[in-house]
């Protein structure tokens, strides 16, 4: 049994993050990751790591290895364009006094 | 995620150190691509491996109970939670990749006995009321310790204690109901459970760690918000929260010297012998052995699921292939 638990690559499997939705309607969210040698087992691994008390009713599995993502040392410049825009904030209006815009 | 360490300066420079002891300063997370001070890196994949390592081998003290639960209810309560703590093990697995290890390579340290675990697990479980003192302490002072871990400054750390802060409070109170149980039936079942608190107790208390003047990380984890209460503080915090838990079950807390302080409102007890807890650190618990040799044999008896999965994932993909040719 030793040697058996040797061979192969022993649950040494591909790393998958886990979005779980809590409710119909809701967006689905990072939970964490699970490992597992496929999209299937990825799925039961996650609702039995993360979904143990009703807390999902939808789950995603995602290579972790194709998810691409900004980078710290981006995000000054990468988010940058964003910040100087104040007009794409409704504070930025003026409405006469005493109007109820909403 | 796993980050990139391909950026990683060989040693730290002092300015981004500055900068990132800022980042912590100012109550800002860190998450897993962000840089960090090595050191920093280090203590939290010492901190989080050993926290895991602890939740897996805490399964054995209680599995062992599982067969011989007395009731359907407390079997069903004891499945579900030796569950949980296999899924904390890989919540806090899961966590410390984000740093840049690897969970097998971190299972082999386990597995191999070069990765400590909390010296609580160390101690054998004798009786029944051993599950619902284990529960009701062992858990408790988790909690206890967790619920702060849960503010700690390391994102993935953090939200991985969330999740089980949530799931533990189940553990404490199906521990304590046991207890409450045991103390209200025959003179027997009352023995079993002060027997059992007699040996949970002490050390239930020692699971907080040395003394902050004794505890050689202390100081650098509180300065970088991994630690955000000293282990005394907690101690206290556990001890305040259960004298009067104990009481309401007219259970005795095994210690000559504790007493209510109506000053500082604080229940202060006698000394903690720290001479047992680093003998247990150092492997002559009454279990250290007993535990890794379960955890080894449960690995390699658990090879065939983990190759059955591989072959299935293996035909499944094969399908697939011939399906689209």
């Amino acid at each position: 049994m030793s040697n058996d638990a040797k061979s192969g690559t022993d649950g040494q499997w591909p790393l998958w993050e886990v979005f779980t939705q809590a409710k119909s309607g809701a967006p689905h969210e990072h939970a964490g990751s699970v490992h597992a040698p496929d999209a299937e087992i990825a799925l039961q691994n996650a609702r039995d790591v993360y979904a143990r008390r009703g807390e999902a009713v939808s789950i995603w599995v995602v290579p972790t290895a194709v998810i691409a993502a900004t980078s710290p040392s981006d995000t000054g410049p990468f988010f940058d364009p964003a910040s100087d825009k104040a007009y794409r904030h409704p504070q930025f209006y003026k409405v006469p006094q005493g109007v109820r815009v909403f | 995620m796993t980050p990139s360490n391909v950026a990683q300066p060989a040693a730290d420079d002092p300015i981004r150190v500055a900068a990132f002891e800022g980042r912590i300063a100012a109550g800002e997370t860190i998450e897993p691509k962000d840089w960090m001070p090595e050191r920093y890196r280090k203590q939290l994949i010492r901190m989080m491996s050993q926290h895991a390592h602890s939740e897996v081998v805490g399964m054995l003290p209680e599995g062992n109970w599982i067969t011989r639960a007395p009731s359907l209810r407390r079997k069903m309560s004891l499945l579900a939670k030796v569950q949980d703590e296999g899924g904390h093990g890989l919540y806090i697995y899961c966590g410390t990749e984000t740093l840049g290890v690897d969970r097998h390579d971190l299972i082999d340290q386990l597995l191999s006995g070069t990765a400590k675990y909390s010296s609580i697990f160390n101690y054998p479980t004798l009786t029944w009321a051993d599950m619902g003192a284990i529960g009701w302490l062992v858990d408790g002072a988790a909690i206890v310790n967790q619920t702060v871990l849960a503010k700690c400054s390391y994102g993935p750390y953090a939200r991985a204690m969330l999740r089980i802060c949530k799931e533990e409070n189940f553990h404490k109170r199906q521990g304590y109901e046991i207890m409450a149980t045991l103390s209200k039936g025959t003179p027997a079942q009352k023995a079993m459970a002060q027997d059992a608190l007699n040996r949970w107790w002490w050390p239930s208390l020692m699971m907080f760690g040395p003394s902050d003047k004794d505890s050689p990380h202390s100081a650098e984890l509180l300065r970088w918000k991994v630690k955000r209460k000293s282990n005394d503080e907690l101690r206290q915090r556990f001890v305040d929260l259960t004298v009067p838990q104990a009481h309401a079950i007219a259970l005795v807390l095994p210690d000559p010297d504790l007493k209510h302080n109506t000053d500082t409102n604080h229940w202060e007890i006698g000394p903690i012998n720290w001479d047992e807890f680093f003998n247990v650190i150092k492997g002559n618990g009454p279990c250290n052995r007993e535990r890794l040799e379960a955890r080894r044999r449960a690995h390699a008896e658990g090879a065939w699921v983990r190759q059955a999965a591989e072959a299935y994932a293996a035909k499944q993909r094969g399908r697939a292939q011939s399906t689209a040719a």
